[in-house]
């Protein structure tokens, strides 16, 4: 019966993730996932061992205050920084589930104190493992993404020389831990994972944030999956591995909008001020400014504009008055769209939630392989908050640390409007080359208020 | 039940294999414009390691095993609702907008 239970909550969540495939039936999904949940908890309550049902009811009403209030209270733009937390939760909470089970195996069924079954130490040992680096890993991504760290990658000599040693002594107390199965060395496994996760982490940039939240979205689920293979449980089994494979695409998706392999993103060290070779001096240059009237009067006569939100618009919250600036011009019968880089926002899919909060419809929400061949007829595209992922320099230069990361061609349409704050280069630290070309009309300025004067222009 | 013959690792395997066979079908179906939302949920069902936590915090009285069952529910069940509302919050602004709603601000 256990096992049934467990099994329908199982497909439930699958069907929650297969909910996902539109936007109109991934609310029946995360219905879905709710029930596969509350079958989960309750099945598990009424296992015969399961008698202290206050203090469980307590802590889940604990939990799930702290977690409401949280989810109710988030800016969508820190979404990210809220993400990461989530995830270091799930890691620190199989990392005590591993401990309980340590120390009290009968509750388990996994052997007794002192004689736990040789497999069971095994998974439990690689699930702490897991969930240890899951931790300190999200933990350090919260505070870069959060700015309480430097977003900076910091390197240090021989560091994945010693990432992989301490792994191997990671495996090392874990044999030992097996034999002897001593408390202090499951403590040791512990702290020494925890100070690996740190480790990875630590020299990745700003700029790469988005693969990292998701390759900790998937240790989260191999951590589960380590858990469920310590209990034989297959629901977390099958859960773990959906989340562990989730994790792994949407990785691997982030990866490739910034043409790095997944690798290169691991070792770290991108998005600094290293960058010599791109350095070029562009302070000869002339770049064309212009005001909100302008890019009013521009956007006005054409017939067809595309947007391109980027991180800096989320930042400076100007996604309403952006919004508002598209209504009036689609008003006036202009084609208005929006671009969207994979790697747009900071984390997968960041930049569509924070338009659809403002109302933006998705129908007009285009990613990139859909829109980028629109751009040679496009009159007008307007860029905002993004620089990187519009820059030439990653067809043609080689040099250029972006090379080969695949770029919206903005260059292409007939205009191009940047609003920025100033001239700094994007998250990569590499000048953008469009900013000098003819074409080109440099909007400076806060891009909220810029979007709030457009408004004010377009309908004088 | 005797947990741990090597069958049951087997089936273990088993299980965990065709379930990454379907995740990674059904994740690559999910439309990139759903991925934060797709985020959302995976956080809040790897939270299913409660269930770990509540058969640790099951027995009565009070021992070391039981206390880091506790604190394993009340870290699942801060994600479980948490990772579902945020999910739900993200979900609802993806809705047609067929008559345009007033929003604040």
């Amino acid at each position: 019966m256990v096992a049934i239970l467990y099994l329908i909550s199982a497909l439930l969540f699958i069907f929650a993730l297969r909910g996902l495939s539109h936007p109109e039936s991934s609310r029946m999904g995360n219905i879905f996932g709710v029930v596969g949940m509350i079958i989960a908890v309750f099945t598990t309550l009424m296992f015969k061992s399961v008698l202290s049902y206050y203090e469980i009811g307590a802590a889940i009403l604990i939990g799930g205050a702290i977690g409401s209030f949280i989810a109710l209270r988030i800016e969508m733009t820190a979404l990210p920084q809220l993400v990461a937390a989530f995830h270091s939760l799930v890691g620190l909470a199989a990392v005590f589930v591993a401990a309980a089970a340590f120390y009290d195996p009968v509750a388990f069924s996994i052997g007794k104190v002192g004689s736990i079954k040789t497999a069971s130490l095994v998974e439990m040992s690689i699930g702490t493992f897991i969930g240890a680096i899951t931790f300190s890993g999200s933990v350090l991504a919260f505070g870069k993404l959060q700015g309480t760290i430097s977003g900076k990658p910091i390197v240090f000599k021989f560091q994945h020389i010693i990432n992989a040693l301490i792994f191997f002594l990671i495996v090392f107390l874990i044999v030992l831990f097996v034999i002897n199965q001593s408390p202090t060395i499951f403590w040791t496994i512990v702290i020494v994972s925890i100070l690996l996760g740190f480790l990875v982490v630590i020299p990745i940039g700003g700029a790469d944030m988005p693969v990292v939240v998701s390759m900790l979205n998937s240790y989260s689920g191999w951590a589960a999956c380590g858990i469920g293979f310590t209990l034989s449980n297959n629901l977390l089994i099958i859960t773990g591995a959906l989340v562990g494979a989730s994790g792994a695409i949407l990785s691997y998706i982030m990866s490739k909008g910034m043409n790095r392999s997944i690798i290169n993103v691991v070792l770290g060290g991108f998005g600094g001020e290293q960058d010599t070779s791109a350095s070029k001096d562009n302070s000869d240059k002339i770049v064309k400014q212009g005001n909100a009237e302008d890019a009013a009067y521009i956007m006005k006569n054409a017939d067809s504009v595309i947007i391109v939100p980027g991180y800096g618009m989320a930042v400076a919250q100007a996604q309403h008055a952006l919004r508002e600036m598209g209504d009036i011009l689609k008003k006036e019968g202009i084609d208005v769209r929006y671009a969207i880089h994979p790697v747009a926002g900071r984390m997968p899919g960041h930049m569509n939630v924070l338009l659809a909060e403002a109302n933006v419809p998705y129908e007009e929400v285009l990613e990139l392989d859909e829109i980028n061949h629109d751009f040679p007829m496009t009159e007008v595209s307007f860029v905002i908050g993004a620089n990187d992922v519009t820059n030439p320099a990653a067809k043609t230069d080689e040099s250029s640390p972006i090379f080969g990361m695949p770029i919206l061609d903005v260059e292409k349409s007939q205009s191009v409007l940047f609003v920025k704050r100033s001239m700094a280069t994007g998250y990569s630290g590499v000048d953008n080359e469009l900013f000098y070309r003819d074409n080109t009309t440099m909007l400076f300025g806060d891009a909220k208020k810029m979007c709030e004067d457009i408004v004010k222009s377009l309908s004088a | 039940m005797e947990a741990h013959s090597s069958e049951v690792f087997v089936i273990g395997l088993t299980v965990f294999f065709l379930a990454c066979i379907i995740g990674y079908y059904v994740v690559w179906s999910v439309t990139p414009a759903l991925h934060s939302p797709l985020m959302g949920v995976t956080n809040a069902i790897s939270s299913v390691i409660i269930v770990g936590a509540i058969l640790a915090a099951g027995p009565q009285g009070f021992d070391t095993s039981k206390i880091f069952g506790l604190i394993g529910v009340v870290l699942a069940s801060i994600n479980i609702f948490g990772g579902f509302l945020v999910t739900y919050r993200m979900l609802s602004m993806f809705k047609k907008k067929t008559k345009r709603t007033k929003e604040k601000e």
